[in-house]
């Protein structure tokens, strides 16, 4: 375990800075955290988390291919992908590391996603524990313990020093690269998560039961006639897929710039009208069945093709930016009933 | 307000006079409530809730809900009244098989700023006097009920309800609460500072189309940006001057047409102040065109749809340009 003063966080940028490009969460004009390139002067956001997720930076929302450009009968490819260098993501918490994995499962898998690959390759994730949880967090209800996120380097902070334990290779050859932390012992961080962890145990949705969303339900869960008052009032926004960490659908489209043609992926929501729009048409023609395909994803499919795992962390975005405050958690508690 | 509210759809429930009721429903926490049609008294007993969150505006529900058959009954607030009429004026909503009971309200709250000021992990909240008393999990909190409310709320165009079938409260008065003096802060701007300061805010745009999905104005069955055949769709922008692009052309599209009931910047993750685009546009009509109100009244020409010989000329953008035009 490593130490630094809390005064001297800035000088711990401006180091790894000189190595690495480096993100840190950063409020905006706003007032709302955001992974932001460090700078000198960008200040640590005291935010508990970002409004969007730290997917983005191993999974952006727009992001180009490849290009094409036809000369006569020749088709030349131009590599358009942007290269990928080492950085490191600073003050990652618990929950948003843990959708890493989640992510990996889907862009990591064979054949694997090379341009993903490749910025999960050169990213380091230093995560920073959480003390102050909101209502709206249930990460511990997919086993996450936010007092102890993963990541290459975990940090704590308290009111004088940060914390920093190097847990991969990876953390281990940052962590050499920054003389400037000082070792110390486990004691202020065991008192910390302590305390923290008094807090998670008065957390109003810790108790969601995810016990029969499985894939033994499926079809049960599928056919509930609940989804239809739950989708009701649903705007058909995409503001829940693109502030989820681990939504992951995306649309391939090319694009003509008169000189080339550009391929490029984007985020997609399975909310639209036109998602996986096919020559056939819309596959879910309603709200209701866009609606449904979202949290039957995340909460039977998912775990029944990956060994049980749900393809959500407990962030509670969606709780709060929905406009019609719809949510996972609500969606759980109403058809949880069903599936027991 | 809430119990009288609930006996109301009840009442409109059993005596027949409607079989549907659109309101607000109890959530997780006190203030997540949602939007939910009610089929029966029990429901209602149950689920019906009726406070300072209910500020979602049920109007844009309606142009389906009222497609449905049979009747349905909807609690509109002062300004979600006004949402409604502009969608009568433009057909959308079958007029008739709407029971329109008009709420009066002091104004609803924005659970983000009560948060933001420094209300994280709020369990409960109750009103003392002018006050919220937040309980956290971290302690009390107090904060004045006025740097709660919603920015719309804060400026509060009208208390009048303009349409309704019953009134539960009084009848209000139109009001001049200067929703107009951010807009005035923005010309005076250069036009340099202007064009940085909505660079800079909608920068954060994630196009998620929430401000569109949730505006009564936007009610086109398919919009043209998510029509793959319109040669207009617009799922990643090729460069970040066409993001800002979408809502500068959305804000001409509702123009004379927008009530100013504020929903985009309600709903907007990103805390765009998307309501100014369209206060912007409403002042210039209304020192281009003469005073209008959208939504106020089923009789009077949309300024933009109608003509007379004192509009003002298309040379009007030159002289208003100023140096830069």
């Amino acid at each position: 375990m490593k130490q630094l003063p809390l005064s001297r966080l800035n000088d711990l940028f401006a180091a790894i800075s000189a190595a690495r490009k480096l993100y840190i969460p950063a409020d905006d004009a706003a007032g709302q955290a955001r992974f932001t390139v460090w700078q000198e002067g960008t200040a640590l956001s005291k935010n508990l988390n970002t409004v969007r997720s730290a997917k983005d930076l191993f999974f952006p929302q727009v992001e180009n291919l490849v290009g094409f450009k036809v000369t006569g009968k020749q088709i030349e490819l131009i590599e358009s992908r942007d290269p990928s260098e080492p950085f490191v993501l600073f003050g990652v918490r618990a929950c948003d590391c843990r959708s890493f994995d989640i992510l990996d499962k889907v862009f990591l898998a064979e054949p694997a996603d090379t341009y993903y690959k490749s910025r999960r390759e050169n990213g380091a994730v230093v995560t920073m524990a959480c003390t102050r949880p909101a209502e709206t967090c249930f990460c511990t209800v997919f086993g996450i313990d936010p007092t102890d996120p993963a990541g290459d380097v975990t940090c704590w902070q308290d009111e004088k020093n940060l914390y920093w334990r190097a847990n991969t290779a990876k953390g281990e050859a940052l962590t050499e690269m920054l003389p400037l932390l000082g070792d110390a012992g486990e004691e202020a961080v065991k008192t910390q998560q302590a305390e923290t962890r008094k807090i998670l145990g008065r957390l109003p949705l810790k108790d969601l039961d995810l016990r029969g969303f499985d894939g033994e339900h499926m079809m049960e869960l599928f056919k509930s006639p609940k989804w239809a008052s739950l989708s009701e009032s649903c705007l058909g926004c995409g503001t829940c897929t693109f502030v989820c960490p681990t939504c992951q659908c995306y649309d391939i489209e090319e694009f003509n710039t008169g000189s080339e043609v550009k391929r490029f992926r984007c985020w997609d929501s399975c909310m639209y009208s036109d998602f996986t729009k096919m020559s056939a048409g819309q596959p879910r023609p309603t709200q209701l069945e866009r609606f449904r395909q979202r949290f039957m994803h995340k909460l039977v499919y998912f775990p029944a093709n990956n060994d049980g795992v749900y393809g959500c962390v407990g962030c509670g975005r969606c709780l709060q930016k929905c406009p019609i405050h719809m949510n996972i958690a609500k969606v759980i508690k109403t058809l949880g009933e069903d599936a027991k | 307000m809430q119990q009288g509210l609930k006996e109301k759809a009840i009442q409109l429930l059993k005596d027949g006079t409607v079989d549907r009721v659109l309101g607000w429903k109890t959530g997780e926490f006190f203030y997540d409530l949602t939007p939910a049609v009610f089929r029966t008294p029990e429901e209602v007993e149950k689920d019906f809730v009726f406070s300072v969150f209910s500020g979602a505006n049920l109007s844009k529900y309606l142009i389906a809900e009222s497609r449905k058959g049979g009747k349905v009954a909807a609690f509109l607030k002062p300004c979600d009244t006004y949402s409604f009429q502009q969608l009568l004026k433009e057909h959308r909503i079958l007029r008739e098989n709407v029971y329109v009971v008009g709420v009066q309200c002091d104004g609803t709250c924005d659970i983000e700023k009560i948060k933001a000021a420094g209300c994280e992990g709020v369990t409960a909240v109750r009103e003392e006097g002018e006050s919220l008393v937040a309980e956290t999990l971290y302690g009390e909190k107090t904060i004045a009920k006025k740097d709660a409310l919603l920015e719309r709320c804060t400026v509060c165009k009208s208390h009048k309800l303009v349409v309704f079938d019953e009134l539960i409260g009084e009848q209000g008065e139109e009001q001049d609460a200067g929703r107009f003096a951010e807009v005035e802060k923005l010309e005076k701007m250069t036009p340099e500072e202007r064009y940085g300061f909505w660079r800079g805010e909608l920068s954060r745009c994630i196009r998620c189309n929430a401000c569109r999905n949730v505006c009564p104005a936007c009610s086109c069955e398919k919009c043209i940006f998510d029509n793959p055949d319109s040669g207009a769709r617009n799922k990643a922008a090729a460069d970040s001057f066409e993001e800002n692009m979408f809502h500068i052309i959305r804000a001409f599209h509702v123009a004379a047409r927008c009530t100013d009931c504020g929903e985009c910047s309600r709903v907007c993750p990103q805390h765009i102040p998307l309501h100014l685009l369209n206060r912007k546009f409403i002042k210039d009509i209304d020192e281009l065109y003469g005073e209008y109100q959208a939504g106020a009244d089923m009789d009077t020409k949309p300024p933009l749809m109608d003509f007379d010989k004192g509009d003002c000329e298309p040379s009007v953008v030159y002289k208003r340009g100023g140096e830069k035009a």
